[in-house]
């Protein structure tokens, strides 16, 4: 009973949505990452809502979807606005490489400057009839598939009616679905008060309708966290197709917009097992080969622990392979960077000047950090290196505490990682506190992560180089000490004694009595040795004595044998003689052949052999 | 040698429509009955935008309806059904 209830219900309803476009198809927009949010784009010939706030990036969004359709496809837009002048706006573009003007002179994208002249005069209610049948005009000479209303709600208001200005909205809502033009309107949310989940303030109430008429609704926030502004964007609604409801942080930058999260994603790069050189021969050996290729290395420690001096090994290891590299500082100018790193023996300098190596020096810019990124991967895109060096990455970050910067670290990292570019970022953290790696989010990413610190000791102070973590590979997990000098970086291995990690001067002074120790026990064991060979010695000749004897004793058996053999021996032929000498009788002829016969010969033969 | 104003002062109108929209067809009324009662309008040009569509590209217009006062300078716009009868003939009297 219940299947055929429902089964009715169901037919119904997909009769219902093959009368209005059976399946949503889609505009790709161009914007990064939002094509991929919603599965393809906006949906096409229905209506798209993008609200936000002031400086959000409603136009750019909007105008961004109108020029890839119409400069990639050749799909020609129109664009209605409401609030900035045409030529605003193509200067605007302009920012992003977007030549309007060519788009306008080839007939694909059509502006209308739909302001009201101040000094116009309202007097009764006005409707947007005439505009809709000037842009169907218009669409079809052109053949346009995409229109965006831009800032509507400026005309609108002059309605002062919101009864009226719903039934304006739903007069385009329904000119687009009958022209089957894919609209997007953009509207002012209003300042947005920083409430998390506050989308919408009371300013908006009265177009909230909207949000409810549309298909699909675009939220765009500018808001700031900790002194930090930064741009997300959210999809509220998507009428007929998934969507990732997530607000994902967005970037304005030299290309337009740009999601620079694209949500949870598999984690999917190339790995490699090469090996490339730390620049560092000992450290290599630490890491067994070195670090690998496309991986992440973290190199932290407090200000003045060759963070940098590291960082500069490595890049010169790259270049004298032939790799290209990049080399960003935030703390120093590159020529400083060149002459300081000279120092220690590392030169850059010819690399520099083949091109090879191209230095970036920058102050972090703005508190903007997905603007800081989006520069930062724009530099990568332009030299296309293999090995890149970020001093330090702190930088970055260490004016933020909000998940924001961790998740734009994570995300350019991430980046960096799927163009198999070998990173070492270096990071100023004082002691081996993972608050800040944790903050930032990079000590989770780094695949690599070696820590230098100081060891206060005897009035000295020391470098050492410890190596945190390092995935895929074994290493030492001992600390070793790092010293410079001008012939160069060198780590050599430290002392624990008594409890203690042993560096500079103590170490010298304990290797001394290591040696000193050294050499006592070893003329104690030589002593001891002798004494040992010696008494060996007796007991190889007591044995010797021990073997004669035995001999003797031998010789003394053999002769006893051969004395008792010969006189039985002297016995019987004594007898036999004796007969012999008698001349014997009859008795005596008889007994002579039996002592000659054979039994008797071989009895004496085998005497003889026992003897000899 | 100038002839004093007379009352009713001379206007050259045109007013953008959308066909049959109430708006429009308010409009139209309108503005015929403010000429006659205040204005010798010489001519109120009636444009059709559903009808030609290019014009209203030209005079730059958004919504309909729309009056415009070609005559006398300065240029007038006046958006509305012109239900607003005070508004309108301040307005078309302006100098």
């Amino acid at each position: 009973m219940a299947l055929e209830a429902t089964i009715p219900e169901k037919k119904d309803a997909l009769v219902k949505s093959n009368a209005s476009h059976a399946v949503v198809t889609k505009l790709p927009t161009g914007i990064g990452g939002f094509d991929e949010i919603t599965d393809g784009g906006i949906p096409r010939h229905r209506t798209t809502l993008v609200t936000g706030g002031p400086g959000s990036g409603k136009t750019v969004f909007a105008l961004q979807s109108l020029v890839y359709g119409a400069s990639g496809k050749g799909e020609a837009g129109m664009f209605v606005a409401f609030e900035e002048s045409t030529a605003q706006i193509v200067a605007n573009a302009g920012t992003f490489g977007w030549d309007i003007n060519a788009l306008r002179r080839k007939k694909k994208l059509f502006f209308l400057d739909a302001r009201l002249a101040p000094e116009t005069v309202r007097a009764g209610e006005f409707d947007l009839t005439g505009m809709l049948g000037i842009l169907e005009a218009k669409a079809s000479e052109i053949g346009a598939k995409q229109i965006v209303f831009d800032g509507i709600d400026v005309l609108l208001s002059l309605l002062d009616d919101p009864a009226l200005e719903r039934r304006e909205l739903y007069r385009i809502r329904d000119w687009l679905s009958r022209t089957g033009l894919t609209g997007v309107i953009t509207q002012k949310a209003g300042a947005d008060p920083d409430q998390e989940g506050g989308e919408l303030n009371a300013d908006t109430q009265r177009y909230n309708h909207l949000q409810f008429m549309v298909d699909c609704v675009v939220i765009l926030r500018h808001k700031v966290v900790n002194g930090t502004a930064f741009r997300t964007l959210r999809v509220m609604k998507y009428r007929g197709s998934g969507f990732s409801g997530d607000e994902f942080p967005i970037t304005v930058g030299a290309d337009g917009m740009l999601l620079t999260h694209r949500g949870p994603q598999e984690l999917r790069y190339r790995v490699s097992d090469e090996r490339v050189s730390t620049g560092l021969n000992r450290l290599d050996h630490m890491l067994r080969g070195g670090f690998h290729r496309g991986s992440n290395v973290l190199i932290s420690g407090a200000p003045g622990t060759a963070k940098s001096t590291l960082s500069g090994l490595f890049a010169e290891a790259a270049c004298k392979r032939g790799e290209r590299t990049l080399y960003v500082s935030f703390d120093e100018g590159a020529d400083q960077i060149v002459r300081n790193l000279l120092s220690v023996g590392v030169d850059l300098a010819p690399h520099l000047k083949s091109g090879l190596l191209e230095m970036y020096s920058t102050r972090t810019r703005g508190p903007n950090i997905e603007d800081q990124f989006g520069d930062l991967r724009a530099r990568v895109r332009a030299h296309d290196p293999q090995c890149l060096v970020i001093d330090p990455l702190s930088a970055l970050s260490t004016k933020l505490s909000h998940l924001a910067s961790a998740d734009a670290t994570q995300q350019f990292l991430d980046f960096l990682k799927t163009q198999g570019i070998t990173v070492v970022n270096t990071s100023l953290m004082d002691g081996l506190s993972t608050d800040e790696a944790t903050a930032t989010g990079i000590s989770t990413i780094a695949d690599t992560w070696i820590h230098l610190s100081y060891l206060v000791q005897d009035g000295e102070r020391n470098r050492a180089l410890t190596i945190v973590k390092s995935r895929g590979t074994g290493h030492s997990n001992q600390v070793r000490e790092l010293t410079l000098s001008d012939k160069g970086v060198t780590l050599t291995d430290v002392f624990v004694a008594q409890g203690k990690v042993l560096m500079g001067v103590a170490r010298w002074e304990w290797e001394q009595a290591a040696q000193t120790a050294k050499g006592r026990t070893d003329a104690a064991t030589d002593l001891k040795r002798l004494h040992l060979e010696l008494s060996q010695a007796e007991a190889v000749a007591r044995l010797q004595v021990v073997q004669t004897e035995i001999e003797a004793r031998a010789a003394e058996i053999e002769l006893l044998a051969m004395e008792t053999g010969s006189a039985s021996r002297l016995l019987v032929t004594g007898q036999a003689t004796m007969r012999k000498l008698r001349h014997a009788d009859d008795e005596g002829a008889i007994t002579v052949p039996q002592l000659v016969s054979p039994p008797m010969r071989a009895g004496k033969k085998r005497r003889n052999g026992v003897a000899s | 040698m100038t002839a004093k104003p007379k009352k009713k002062v001379k206007l050259k109108l045109r007013l953008y429509v959308a066909g049959n929209a109430a708006n429009s067809v308010q409009a139209i009324a309108n503005v015929r009955a403010i000429c006659e009662e205040h204005f010798d309008a010489e001519q109120v040009e009636i444009v059709d935008l559903l009808e030609f569509p290019a014009r209203g590209l030209v005079d730059g217009i958004i919504v309909t309806p729309t009056l415009i006062r070609l005559f006398p300078r300065p240029v007038q716009k006046i958006i509305g059904n012109l239900s607003d009868t005070s508004k309108v003939i301040l307005a078309l009297s302006f100098k």
